[in-house]
């Protein structure tokens, strides 16, 4: 107001409308919970504060009308008004939490702290050491130490830092959409309890995911105590029901089996994806990989057989696979049995119902069980129903695998139910108006409940019911009250591992939005309501350790992330005698595995956001599916043949009818996939999953059953004349007969180790006109194990995430702009119907005579003294020339403005140490030169070389097959020279004497000899 | 003084020449000096303008204000707005810088070349074609120029010293089409400019208006026609021609190192520098047919561009029709002679992949349909020659777009091959440098000479006698 008319307005102010401070005094003293005002005309809501603020904000005056809006603008307008930073003043709690390495006193500014913390999926914790900058949480890593991790992550951790920062989280409890605090929530939440405390909780339900942790499970038993009438239920969409009810089956009690695949030569996989699903893929895979690779120069392998219907990552290691329909795997199973020898009574009799019955398959592969007994093993995937689990548990037993390359031990889980009965109940309670009170904490049931439980509709007739999740999501708009969730970098709490060993989770940073955890909702039941997690946590634990030093074990617990020596021990358990019997019993009528004519249907999580809870983050929708190179969408997945017969090419939309219910899906050929079945994957159709998720490809849930929730036979698929456009980031499958990824048999390898450099038509030293660089220090390099990689994509997040890459969204990806510095190119080789698959990690080269560098024209690709191709980003003019002349088409470029400058919350997410590229500039793959610098500092300082192993790359430190290794090639003794020093190395293109520093170790399959002729199927 | 004419003898004996029976003539009998200089300033100073004029160069001139739109768009949102992406990085960009460069090359080599080469048919196209490779060049320019992703930072590609102590990479061939393209440019102005004054100095005598008088004599750089101005603008010229001449040869060799430096299947190769030349006069020439051919029926020129013109014109193109052709075998048979499965997979694909209807279009255009040319009756066929002319400016850009995209789309690793689908703004800078080089065009034949009127009565038969005369009046 820098003019006399606002001098004269401000004199009317004070002059014609007094202000009424008692009033005021009344306002605020009503208000509950923190309300930050900046004058006292504001919390008056004056008539001339409204004029005020037309007059000097008019575009947003309306927005004060708004009761949610207005927040919204009282927030923005914060920082440049007087009294602005209120809000940021929030005190940090008074909560001890304990970093890996350093002790936070030493916290020195642009110098990360690692804390350790855990992500759990499904109940199942990862050990996660999470990267700090001053306070900001902004890169995963693995926790060394801890046994389901080894230092690895899989995508979805790595991911999770985006959630954190996810712009459209859910802020505030809301009640019908409206905002309330905590504390008005609090108040009514009690008020019902006190209603429901006269009947013991009668009409009271909870429903939580799968719970492992242990004091979420104390606090449910003290809830359950206090309401010993409530009910307590549990639903997991991507549930693992046909496990627990296959080891109830077979041993009559349910137990949890782990695997030893660094003591198995054999493996079976019955439609298992056990390398990137379910507890403790990462860990089997590290020990997999491990007995895979080990002794390749030795000419020994473990070998993998898979059977399965949707080709997986698994798959697609494996040295044999044979596509089978879902429902055909347990015929399959039966034979492999009745093979072996084992007793299976009457099921021995039952007609096997599969297409060709294949015994040039199943006779040497039997013969390969059997010839490793004690060293085998057979496992099965979730989806395939209890018999086969059984069946794999009998197999087991007779093999002799059983406390050798399998383990029994007590369930994991707090209280194991059979889920999807535990839900169905809910559902008929809440159907028969019998629940009055639903608490649901986490999951999303609305969207992911089989749909035949309609459980939207029935959640209506709840009279009172309260969400607690990260977005304001399906559910939540049909709850009355919403309860933010904190995201598990905000929260105190613990969970287990694969094994059992308990894994506590502590915050990298104080709730962002005020979220609460579920400990904290449950405290509500009790007399202390306002509990913070914290206390909550510690206090469990305290409580568990009533002798000895605490705080010394909490210090030592909270440094490590995990509590040691809690791995349950391996359990002895025998097969029940009459689980045949059992087995016959329960088997649905029409027989297991009936070789219907018609279409099967398969429900998967998708391999990228799982079961839609991933929806809203944008780094897993970008990220291509491992075997279609899908983002952002998901499709119905038919086989070749399929395809054919049905007259449908990709992209074609296709109605599929099953049961009853109809969804439109874009249609998309996969080869290796089973005929006559069709996969769509979960976790897509949102419809309030947030900006970046809602509305992205198909609803699976739609069709699902909850009596047939894997798949089920009868599916009707109907062609449209639509077409629906998918983003594919890999349009090309074959490798155009060039030498790309080199592979053989071991058998080939035996006969001739070298085989990687036949056919190279010089071996080299090429020519070059420039002269040759010498490296008087260090020069970087990687190699690549191919016989290691099994694509599972955690190399690309984690890539993503250290280096600051945008995502570009679904139209640019069409385009072919999508700008992952590491992506995986995936071959097939072979026939269409079962082809062979091959990953190739592809980064920068780091090319020794660099093609990149010579046609700049600005030098903004330049050779360092350590042999890296240095991007200098603010050098760039963006010609594009080093990316035309990149034989490997490593490098990205910012066609548009790429990189989201504006939301602040993703500001917090950045690497600081990394630039954030604008638009117009090239970039790429720098070997995470940050890293490298950081090391070499520290090195420095001590006055010494930097040491073999001390830098891991961002996709080498997440890998949990340990296919990337990154060193100093001047060293011979480093771990990355001798790999290049291996038979197997060779060099992508090397014949255009790029002279790769990144280089590969080549596929080494151990196929059976005896199936060879028919390979892999 | 006798030295000092402005034409010599020997120019006079190939006047002469002009009159051999059996060749057609390169001016039509019956014109005067008065006659020449008459009709051809009276298309600037007196004559009305015609509607079609106006209508053109309305056109043209909305298609160049679609341009700024699209180059506005481009500064303010990014190269994104185009097609290009990864592994395509270059699309209509480059192809269009090459085309366009492509097609100045006619003008200089009219101008320098024959003139050196005294074929004094060029007379009366070398205005204006050198005025089309002075506007070709500027659209040209454009592409490289707003190419890059942050197009402010250009200057970098120059060599000016600065605090950074930074040179550009000398390695890289963008630099050597920096210093190519600028001299290029550079050099085709002057030359046409210089070649202008004297006609410059008879529009400002010959202007009725004072407006025109004014702006004329500025540019005529007060040329008054003495034979020391005669002298030394000869000089001038014939050293710009030497100048110019290597020039020719010398920017689209520049121009194809772009591609031959590189290690693009498709693009590295040792046959570039020719084949490029040749296949830039080749859409020259075709572009001066064109434009000549419309301009010479509305301005009523026949006298002064004759079927001779033409003939000539036609036969270049057969012959850089051929090279260019050559060429296309000579990349087909390397690909197979070198056992490179990228080449060979390169040239397959251009014939079998995806844009294999493009590759054809282009054998079509460029090899197969300007055989006719063979026949004179071909050749002495305005029409024909207008379509086949337009047919190789179409075939001229195919080639491009099959070197630069077709080549780009599918290179080394199979898992990054993808397509170039061009957008809307891809189409909307390159017909709007369509619309801005005829503007410049419209406006070139509107305000100046569009053929040289002192070089056009120099090959009249008259010519030789009136000097004579003069010197003995002297």
């Amino acid at each position: 107001m820098d003019n006399g008319q606002g001098i004269m307005d401000n004199g009317q102010w004070t002059t014609d409308k007094r202000l009424d401070l008692a009033s005021i005094r009344a306002r605020l003293k009503a208000t509950q919970g923190p309300l930050y005002w900046r004058s006292l005309e504001e919390v008056a809501e004056t008539e001339d504060f409204q004029e005020f603020l037309h007059r000097e904000f008019p575009q947003q005056a309306a927005a004060w009308l708004d009761p949610v809006s207005r927040r919204q603008f009282l927030r923005l307008m914060g920082a440049s008004l007087a009294l602005a930073g209120l809000n940021a003043c929030v005190r940090p709690p008074d909560e001890k939490i304990v970093p890996y390495v350093r002790p936070p006193e030493e916290i020195v500014p642009g110098k990360p702290l690692f804390f350790a913390t855990a992500m759990s999926l499904g109940g199942f914790a990862t050990g996660l050491l999470v990267e700090s900058h001053m306070g900001r949480p902004t890169k995963i890593e693995g926790n060394p130490d801890h046994p389901a991790s080894l230092g690895a992550t899989d995508v979805f951790a790595q991911a999770s830092v985006l959630t954190l920062y996810d712009p459209d989280r859910s802020e505030t409890v809301t009640y019908r959409g409206d905002i309330r605090p905590w504390e008005v929530f609090l108040a009514e939440f009690r008020k019902v309890l006190a209603e429901q405390r006269k009947t013991q909780g009668a009409r009271l339900r909870i429903l939580t995911e799968t719970v492992t942790s242990p004091t979420l499970a104390h606090q449910l038993r003290s809830l359950l105590a206090a309401f010993p009438s409530a009910k307590w239920h549990q639903y997991e969409p991507v549930g693992r029901d046909n496990v627990r009810a296959g080891a109830k089956l077979a041993f009559g009690e349910y137990v949890e089996t782990q695997y030893r695949f660094d003591k198995a030569e054999v493996v079976l996989a019955l439609g298992s994806d056990f390398l990137t699903r379910g507890p403790g893929s990462l860990r089997y895979i590290r020990d997999f990989i491990t007995k895979r690779r080990m002794q390749i120069g030795e000419g020994k392998m473990n070998r993998l057989y898979v059977v399965e219907c949707t080709p997986s990552n698994t798959g697609a290691v494996a040295d044999h696979r044979l596509p089978l329909r879902a429902g055909e795997i347990e015929g399959f199973a039966r034979a492999v049995a009745v093979a072996l020898g084992v007793e299976i009574g009457s099921l021995a009799n039952q007609p096997i119902t599969l297409p060709v019955i294949p015994t040039q398959w199943i006779d040497p592969l039997v013969r390969d069980l059997q010839q490793h007994r004690g060293t085998s093993l057979i496992l099965v995937g979730p989806e395939q129903p209890p018999l086969v689990h059984a069946l794999a548990h009998a197999m087991n037993h007779a093999l002799g695998n059983v406390g050798n390359t399998v383990v029994y031990t007590d369930p994991v889980e707090a209280n194991p139910v059979d889920q999807m009965t535990s839900l169905r109940e809910l559902v008929r309670d809440m159907d028969q108006g019998l629940v009055d009170v639903l608490v649901i904490l986490g999951g999303n049931p609305v969207y992911t409940a089989p749909a035949d439980l309609q459980f939207g509709e029935r959640l209506a007739k709840v009279g009172f019911s309260v969400h607690l999740s990260l977005y304001e999501d399906e559910t939540s708009a049909l709850c009355h009250w919403h309860i933010p969730e904190a995201h598990y970098l905000e929260s105190w709490s613990d969970t287990r591992a694969y094994d059992g060993t308990i894994t506590i989770i502590q915050p990298l940073i104080a709730p962002l939005y005020g979220g609460k955890t579920a400990h904290e909702v449950l405290a509500a039941f009790t007399d202390k309501p306002e509990q913070t997690g914290y206390d909550i946590v510690r206090g469990y634990w305290k409580s568990q350790r009533p002798s000895g030093d605490f705080e010394q074990f909490w210090r030592i617990v909270l440094n490590a992330g995990f509590i040691p020596d809690t791995a349950l021990p391996p359990k002895s358990v025998s097969l029940k005698p009459d689980w045949v019997q059992r087995a016959v019993e329960i088997q649905k009528p029409g027989g297991p595995g009936t070789g219907s004519p018609s279409l099967e249907i398969v429900f998967q999580p998708d391999p990228c956001i799982w079961d839609g809870r991933f929806t809203n983050n944008g780094w897993l929708q970008e990220l291509p599916k491992p075997l279609t190179k899908l983002t952002w969408d998901n499709a119905a997945l038919i086989s070749p043949a399929t395809a054919e017969r049905l007259g449908l090419s990709n992209e074609d939309v296709v109605k599929l009818i099953y049961r009853g219910r109809v969804i439109r899906a874009p249609v998309w050929i996969m080869p290796g996939h089973a005929d006559n079945s069709v996969t769509v994957h979960l976790g897509y159709g949102r419809t309030r999953a947030g900006r970046v998720g809602t509305g992205q490809g198909f609803n699976a849930y739609a069709l699902r059953t909850s009596d047939e929730p894997w798949f089920g036979s009868g599916l009707e698929i109907q062609k449209t004349d639509q077409k629906y456009p998918l983003a594919c980031t890999q349009m090309h499958h074959s490798m155009e007969g060039r030498n790309l990824v080199r592979s053989a048999s071991l058998e080939q390898y035996r006969e001739n180790p070298n085989f990687v450099h036949e056919g190279e038509s010089e071996a080299g030293p090429y020519p070059s006109l420039y002269p040759e660089y010498e490296y008087k220090g260090y020069a970087w390099g990687m190699v690549i194990d191919l016989s290691a990689c099994i694509g599972c994509n955690a190399c690309v997040i984690a890539c993503q995430s250290e280096n600051n890459i945008p995502i570009v969204g679904k139209d640019q990806v069409m385009k072919s702009r999508e700008m992952h510095w590491l992506r995986i190119d995936r071959y097939y080789a072979g026939g269409l119907d079962n082809p062979e698959t091959y990953y190739q990690p592809v980064l920068c080269m780091q090319c020794e005579k660099a093609p990149c560098e010579v046609v700049c024209p600005v030098a903004a690709t330049a050779h360092s003294a350590e042999g890296l191709n240095d991007m200098v980003y603010n050098r760039c003019v963006g010609t594009r020339y080093c990316s035309n002349n990149c034989p490997y088409k490593v490098r990205r470029f910012n066609f548009l403005q790429y990189s989201d400058w504006n939301t602040p919350s993703l500001k917090l997410l950045r690497n600081p140490d990394v630039t954030v590229r604008s638009r117009g500039v090239m970039e790429k793959c720098t070997y995470c030169v940050q890293r490298i610098n950081a090391a070499r500092i520290e090195a420095e300082k001590e006055g010494r070389q930097i040491r073999d192993g001390e830098i891991l790359t961002a996709c080498q430190a997440v890998c949990p097959a340990d296919a990337i290794v990154f060193g100093n090639i001047n060293d011979p003794n480093s771990r990355v020279s001798k790999l290049k020093a291996e038979p197997r190395n060779y060099g992508l293109l090397a014949e255009l004497n790029t002279k790769p520093r990144t280089t590969y170790l080549a596929v080494i399959r151990n196929s059976n000899p005896e199936m060879t002729e028919n390979n892999r199927g | 003084m006798k030295s000092e004419l402005p034409h010599e003898m020997g120019k006079t004996k190939e006047i002469g020449s002009v009159r051999q029976p059996g060749l057609p003539p390169v001016i039509e009998p019956g014109h005067t000096f008065e006659s020449i200089t008459d009709k051809i300033s009276s298309i600037v100073l007196t004559r009305k303008t015609p509607w079609g004029w106006f209508v053109g160069f309305g056109i043209t001139f909305l298609l160049t204000l679609m341009l700024l739109y699209t180059i506005g768009y481009l500064l303010v949102v990014g190269v994104g707005i185009w097609g290009v992406n990864i592994p395509v990085g270059w699309g209509f960009d480059i192809l269009n810088f090459v085309w366009w460069i492509g097609i100045g090359h006619a003008g200089t080599l009219i101008s320098a070349i024959l003139l050196l080469l005294r074929q004094k048919w060029r007379t009366s196209i070398n205005r204006f074609a050198e005025a089309m490779t002075l506007f070709a060049v500027a659209c040209a320019g454009l592409y490289p120029a707003l190419h890059t992703g942050r197009p402010w930072f250009d200057y970098w590609l120059l060599p000016y010293p600065n605090t950074m102590g930074l040179w550009p990479q000398f390695r890289s061939p963008l630099v050597w089409d920096v210093f190519a393209i600028s001299t290029y440019g550079t050099v085709s102005l002057l030359f046409w400019f210089v070649g202008l004054i004297p006609d410059l100095a008879t529009l400002r005598d010959r202007s009725q208006s004072r407006l025109g008088r004014i702006i004329y004599g500025i540019l005529a750089m007060g040329w008054r026609g003495s034979a020391k101005h005669w002298h030394r603008y000869e000089t001038a010229y014939l050293l710009l021609a030497g100048l110019a001449t290597p020039l020719v040869v010398s920017v689209h060799t520049v121009v194809s190192f772009d591609f031959a430096v590189g290690i693009v299947p498709g693009w590295h190769a040792t046959i570039f520098p020719p084949y490029f030349v040749a296949g830039a006069i080749y859409s020259g020439f075709a572009m001066v047919m064109t434009l000549a051919i419309p301009i010479r029926a509305v301005y009523k020129l026949e006298d002064f561009i004759t079927m001779r013109h033409l003939e000539n014109m036609a036969k270049i193109m057969l012959v850089t029709g051929l090279i260019v052709a050559y060429g296309y075998m000579m990349e087909a048979f390397m690909a197979w002679y070198s056992v490179n499965p990228y080449e060979r997979y390169m040239i397959l694909n251009r014939m079998q992949g995806p844009y294999a209807p493009l590759y054809w279009a282009l054998i079509l255009c460029n090899v197969l349909i300007p055989q006719v040319l063979w026949f004179k009756r071909v050749r002495t066929n305005v029409p024909a020659l207008f379509v086949i002319a337009l047919v190789v400016n179409v075939g001229m850009w195919l080639e491009r777009f099959v070197i630069v995209v077709v080549s780009l789309h599918r290179d080394f690793l199979p898992s990054s091959w993808d397509m170039y689908i061009p957008t809307l703004f891809d189409w909307s800078t390159f017909v709007g440098t369509i619309g801005l080089f005829l503007a410049l065009l419209f406006l070139f034949i509107r305000f100046l000479p569009m053929i040289s009127i002192f070089e056009m009565r120099t090959i009249l038969p008259q010519a030789e006698v009136r000097e004579l005369v003069d010197y003995i009046e002297d």
